[in-house]
């Protein structure tokens, strides 16, 4: 009667601990959801690394889908990405490219010797800018729409499957008028 | 004569402990404070382990602010509020209760529930057996 449920409850409990773990398995957990998923780009004004003297803030993402590259060049993975960023800005992609925590003096070498794919490069030397944003580690990549907003972000290097996957369905049909 | 020459290098560990970043406070309260503020900030970096513990960049640059927050006179909410804001809910290890978050907080309690059910159950039925075996001897 009774008593033949109960016997199951354990075998019940069992597979659900079981689906719940499995479907945490294919996940990458050291990949974390932005916290600023739809909301603006933190409000910033920080000197520009290649117009010596002038600042940069929130207006350059305005008015045109732009990427949010966070680099510097003692990160290895920034290195490894920087061909592709060069392709995607030849393709009309805007970056800008944030020099995080960085040597201004080497992250202008870095540039003039390898291309240049950033619209702009505003400087966060003290990783303030970095903190705002919630960077745990470059390269981070974000996608910010026409209107300054944060849509999604990527941890780690950037490539032609990260674009085709995450981010160009977003962009596309919805490009700038 | 070898332990002689071992001591010194025994020591070593301690030089390199004392090279540990150091923050001054004004108060003592302030230190107890940033001491427990750390301990329950989890590094985004170096997951699982408390930004008190990690030696990442990212985990040096929070305990800086938070030393500097603490300094400014915030609270320690505005301190957990302010990681929270931008590295979401995963940056702390006491997550609020919400929608989403509610299985962190009732699966413990159900796991516990079930354990004392079970507990209860395997106890009434040895009450109801006759005790027959003892009587014997």
């Amino acid at each position: 009667m009774g008593k033949g449920v109960w016997v199951f409850l354990p075998l019940a409990g069992f597979l659900a601990l079981a689906l719940l773990l499995a479907s945490g398995l294919g996940k990458d957990s050291t990949e974390l959801k932005t916290a600023l998923a739809d909301k603006p780009v933190p409000s910033f004004e920080l000197p520009s690394l290649l117009r010596q003297g002038q600042m940069v803030s929130n207006d350059v993402f305005s008015g045109r889908w732009s990427l949010l590259n966070v680099w510097a060049t003692w990160c290895p993975t920034c290195h490894v990405e920087h061909p592709y960023l060069l392709k995607l800005a030849a393709r009309g992609v805007v970056i800008i490219g944030l020099n995080y925590k960085d040597d201004s003096e080497a992250a202008r070498a870095y540039l003039a010797e390898r291309g240049n794919p950033f619209a702009e490069v505003p400087v966060d030397a003290d990783g303030q800018m970095g903190l705002d944003l919630g960077v745990y580690g470059a390269p981070e990549t974000f996608l910010v729409n026409p209107d300054g907003k944060v849509v999604l972000r990527h941890v780690g290097e950037m490539n032609e499957r990260v674009w085709q996957e995450k981010f160009a369905p977003h962009i596309e049909g919805q490009t700038d008028a | 004569m070898r332990k002689l020459i071992l001591l010194p290098l025994m020591l070593l560990p301690l030089l390199v402990s004392a090279a540990i970043d150091v923050y001054q406070f004004d108060t003592e309260a302030d230190e107890q404070r940033f001491r427990e503020l750390i301990k329950e900030l989890r590094c985004p970096k170096c997951q699982n382990q408390a930004i008190s513990d990690s030696d990442a960049d990212i985990a040096h640059d929070m305990r800086a602010q938070v030393a500097s927050m603490i300094r400014q006179g915030r609270s320690d909410d505005e301190i957990v509020d302010y990681f929270v804001e931008r590295y979401g809910d995963f940056v702390s290890y006491e997550p609020p209760v919400r929608a989403e978050t509610l299985v962190l907080w009732l699966l413990p309690l159900l796991a516990l529930g079930l354990g004392a059910g079970v507990v209860a159950g395997m106890v009434r039925r040895a009450r109801s057996l006759p005790l027959e075996e003892e009587d014997d001897q």
